[in-house]
């Protein structure tokens, strides 16, 4: 099904993806409200972004997901406007948004640390776009009353800003990029600071606000959990350069290789070799898989510990000892350890440490994948290259 | 024991500290010419000072002088801020050393440093080189009393700012001039007050024609006894003392401030 | 957009008010004005500052006059010999007084959490010209001052306090005493109690936790203040002229009558470089004696 993924993703990897689940039909462009074309960006000899393509469609709620340094905040910061791109060319509603200063464009960012305005009381911090376009104070004042009702803080008008918690600084500052009606909204890492609990809550209300309000969203975050939940698309990072494009379902389900695969959700990534068409060799056996021979015979095999059924060791080709059991609350996680291969399992039945087992998974919960730079056997090569730590501490403003 | 030792020891260490000062300044009200016997209650000394033509002179230069040098120094420190902080960090840090020689090198080297400027480039010392010299001098105190201010300022700021319409220079206006303010006036009081109190470098760069309260104060007290002088010192020590509580008060406010919101979190 | 070009300005400014004059010093050194006006490069500066033709007995210290050694050396060298003992005298003096005043303050502010006022009412002075401060002994010390008059009652005196190097070393510790009591005050500050109690822990008695534990670390501290009063007092000009009566000649007179009185760039400039030369020298050690302590000693 899948060919393997070649260096540069294009567009066409993304029309793939989007259009294999029918999701999304129209491919004229006219739906594409930015598109970024072959964006690349270093710092120094920190090559940032490496050849980043593709689109936004208009009303979508689209995710940059990557580890830090992967290029995602600064990818956003360039829609924003904040960064210039070395090369490569980014259109909104096809028209060059690289010549538009940040204060012109139709965008509006909720950044990472809030950035509210200290010296402003929270009505006058969501004022303050409203005031640069000389609006009626009238309509100014209606409209900071609905977004502070959108965003659940009506009565907090006159407070400052440092009398707010985290999480309703979080509000304020969304109430104060939205109140502008941009047509796109760019989010930094918005719920990085808060706690769980309430970055759960805020995940279904920033959802929830999206749909509401019928505009874009273009959400940077490291969370695969937060990803998951809240985007149409997701576009996974890693290094500068995109690792795959696709909704939520097909980045977990057909993770396009063993990064996407591991960086979403636990997964058991196995070394194999497939020599025909649907049939793939693991563990010293063959298993039956739904995907059709590659260009190599190498291949990386993903099995997710949710797909793993565990079954009495008898007459299994596939057997093992469970060597620990800890409970995750609405599961345990198993670790069982095969003669080859040491394999995570969820499952709701417990089974002591010690005792051997089968296990079992259908032909359509084996993914292969090509080899890539991120398969297990490569990895040391890559995390040698690594060059996380980007620093945007000397920002030029 | 112990205690009473301690506080013994205190109370003579801010005798010897605060001692002259007082004397200075009960003396100054001494109805005698002498700086040892008291001879009543007097305010001829001050009524005396503000018929002194050569003081009020003084006193007008000393003011203007430290009027301008404070607007002035403060306005390039803040501008100048504004230009290190997008500066890359060497060239920063570089420019920052260079900032502090002033501050480590002996004041009679840069008064004298000063002067030899102002004679090999041929401009006769007066009004102008003694601005120019108290701006020299002020600048380094207005930056150290700036800059700490942009290292607190939340860089995204800046950025909310633009991306919320404002042009570039609006953004300055209204959003990073409002957070610098305490620190540009604490820079402003500071400069005043270091510039009214400065002695050594005015005295290296003033000349002949012109001349600043302390100047005055040393040239009366080198020739000879007269409590105007007194009376003088008292008011620029009650001056000076009053600027400084407001330039500690105000720092101090500042960092209670952010302690307290600190504990409004919880 | 770039603002880089905001600092420009002043670094045109820092170039001129800065770097040019330190630069000017170094020059006019080396440089005196012929008859006709023009500079011409000369020796002469240094060479009159070192000149044996006139040469008086070294006071280094009490050399001469407490231990009678006899020493001829150039007036200029005798000048900064005078200099550097008085500075050296006073410092030790601030610092003998001041530590324990340090060490007070840092504990009436632990036991107040935070800022004393006490402290605030310290560092005062600091901030008042020296004019002032010096100016205000006069009136104290003159042979028919408070003090004289006060001690006279009991049929002593007059003292002669002005004038000498008892007038002069006083003026200076009254100066830069607080230049003293602050560095070590803010260490003393930050000495974690926890180390004073481990040490206390390990058993040690009070004056054997001073000894081992809390002086050791003030160390950097001390060196700063040293730093900050042997400057000042090795250059100072005023409080030898102020009350040194005009009779009394420091290094920091000497220069300051070069270039206000005989009008002598050459030689004024010589003795200012040499100045600086031996102070920044001087401080540069004593920071890296601050660092090195700092590095080993204070902990986080």
């Amino acid at each position: 099904m899948f060919n393997s993924l070649k260096k540069s993703p294009s567009i066409k990897s993304q029309d793939a993806a989007n259009g294999k689940k029918g999701q999304l039909a129209d491919s004229t462009g006219s739906s594409h409200i930015i598109e970024l074309i072959d964006i690349c960006k270093s710092y120094g000899d920190t090559k940032v972004l490496d050849d980043i393509t593709f689109y936004i469609r208009n009303n979508e709620f689209i995710t940059l997901l990557g580890p830090s340094g992967c290029g995602k905040t600064t990818t956003l910061r360039i829609l924003a406007g904040f960064e210039q791109p070395d090369s490569g060319s980014v259109t909104f509603e096809d028209n060059d948004l690289l010549v538009v200063p940040p204060y012109l464009r139709k965008v509006n960012t909720v950044f990472q640390r809030y950035a509210l305005f200290p010296h402003l009381d929270v009505k006058d911090n969501i004022a303050f776009g409203l005031k640069l376009q000389k609006l009626p104070a009238s309509e100014i004042a209606s409209r900071v009353d609905q977004a502070l009702k959108m965003v659940d803080l009506k009565g907090y008008e006159n407070r400052w800003v440092d009398q707010l918690s985290g999480g309703q600084m979080q509000r304020i500052a969304i109430a104060r990029a939205i109140v502008n009606k941009p047509q796109v909204l760019l989010l930094d890492e918005p719920l990085g600071a808060l706690d769980l609990k309430m970055r759960k809550e805020m995940q279904i209300e920033l959802k929830q606000m999206q749909q509401s309000l019928g505009i874009t969203f273009v959400y940077v975050t490291h969370d695969q959990e937060e990803a998951l939940t809240m985007s149409d698309t997701i576009i996974v990072m890693k290094q500068g350069r995109i690792q795959q494009i696709g909704t939520p379902t097909d980045i977990y389900n057909e993770p396009r290789n063993a990064f996407v695969a591991d960086f979403i959700g636990e997964s058991n990534i196995l070394p194999g070799r497939m020599t025909q068409d649907f049939e793939v060799d693991f563990c010293g056996h063959s298993f039956v898989c739904v995907d059709p021979r590659f260009e190599q015979e190498e291949v990386d095999v993903v099995i997710r510990p949710e797909d793993i059924q565990i079954v009495s060791s008898e007459g299994k080709a596939l057997r093992g000892v469970v060597s620990s059991i800890v409970f995750k609350g609405v599961h345990y996680e198993m670790n069982v350890d095969t003669d080859n291969f040491s394999f995570m399992v969820h499952s709701t039945d417990p089974v002591d440490p010690g005792t051997t087992v089968g296990l079992h998974f259908d032909p359509d919960e084996i993914h292969v994948m090509a080899k890539s730079d991120f398969s297990p056997d490569r990895i040391l090569t890559i995390s040698d290259h690594e060059n996380d730590e980007i620093s945007h501490e000397e920002v030029t403003w | 024991m112990k205690k009473l030792l301690k506080n013994g020891y205190m109370f003579l260490i801010f005798a010897f500290l605060y001692a002259p000062v007082v004397v200075l300044i009960i003396f100054s009200f001494n109805d005698a010419k002498s700086r040892a016997v008291w001879g009543g209650f007097t305010l001829d000394w001050y009524r005396k000072l503000f018929q002194n033509s050569d003081i009020l002179s003084a006193l007008r230069v000393t003011l203007i002088i430290a009027l301008l040098s404070a607007l002035i120094s403060t306005f390039v420190a803040a501008i100048t801020c504004l230009g290190l902080q997008s500066m890359k960090r060497r060239l920063r840090g570089v420019i920052m050393q260079v900032t502090y020689i002033p501050n480590v090198s002996p004041d009679l080297v840069t008064g004298i440093s000063l002067m030899l400027l102002f004679f090999f480039i041929g401009l006769k010392t007066g009004f102008p080189t003694l601005l120019m010299a108290h701006i020299a001098f002020n600048i380094p105190y207005a930056i150290l009393s700036i800059s700490p201010k942009f290292k607190q300022l939340d860089k995204n700021i800046y950025e909310a700012a633009l991306d919320l319409g404002c042009k570039p220079h609006q953004a300055i206006i209204k959003v990073i001039l409002p957070e610098i303010m305490p620190g540009i006036v604490t820079a402003l009081i500071l400069t005043f007050t270091l510039s009214i109190d400065d002695f050594v470098i005015s005295y290296f760069t003033a000349g002949n024609q012109i001349s600043t309260l302390a100047i005055t104060i040393y040239s009366m007290a080198r020739k000879s006894v007269n409590p105007q002088i007194n009376a003088l010192s008292a008011l620029m020590f009650v001056t000076v003392l009053i600027l400084l509580i407001i330039v500690n008060i105000r720092s101090g406010k500042d960092s209670k401030v952010k302690v307290g919101t600190r504990g409004g979190d919880k | 957009m770039r603002m880089q070009k905001l600092a420009a300005p002043y670094i045109i400014w820092m170039a001129v008010f800065t770097i040019a004059p330190l630069l000017l010093v170094a020059f006019y050194a080396f440089s005196a004005y012929d008859a006709a006006g023009n500079l011409y490069f000369t020796l002469q500066g240094f060479r009159s500052i070192f000149s044996t033709e006139s040469t008086v007995a070294l006071d280094f210290l009490g050399l001469s006059s407490i231990w009678h050694v006899d020493l001829q050396v150039p007036i200029y060298i005798n000048v900064f010999a005078k200099s550097l003992s008085l500075a050296l005298v006073s410092t030790l003096i601030c610092l003998v007084a001041g530590y324990p005043a340090a060490y007070i303050l840092a504990q009436r502010s632990k036991a107040k959490k935070g800022s004393s006022f006490l402290l605030f009412l310290f560092v005062l002075p600091m901030w008042m010209n020296a004019l002032l401060r010096t100016y205000a002994w006069l009136a104290l010390l003159e042979p028919n001052g408070i003090i004289n008059s006060f001690i006279g009652i009991f049929g002593l005196g007059p003292v002669q306090f002005l004038y000498n190097d008892f007038g002069i070393g006083l003026g200076m510790v009254y100066n830069y005493l607080p230049f003293m009591v602050l560095p070590i005050h803010s260490v003393l500050l930050k000495i974690d109690r926890s180390v004073v109690e481990a040490a206390e822990d390990l058993g040690a008695n009070k004056k054997q936790t001073f000894l081992k534990v809390i002086f050791p670390l003030s160390l950097p501290g001390i060196f700063s203040g040293i730093n900050m009063v042997f400057m000042p007092a090795m250059t100072t000009f005023l409080i030898p002229d102020l009350l040194g009566g005009g009779r009394y000649l420091l290094i920091g007179n000497a220069i300051e009558r070069q270039f206000m009185v005989s009008r002598d760039y050459t030689v004024g400039s010589a003795l200012s470089i040499l100045l600086l030369v031996f102070v920044l020298a001087s401080m540069r050690v004593l920071t890296k004696y601050e660092e090195d302590n700092a590095g080993g000693g204070v902990l986080g």
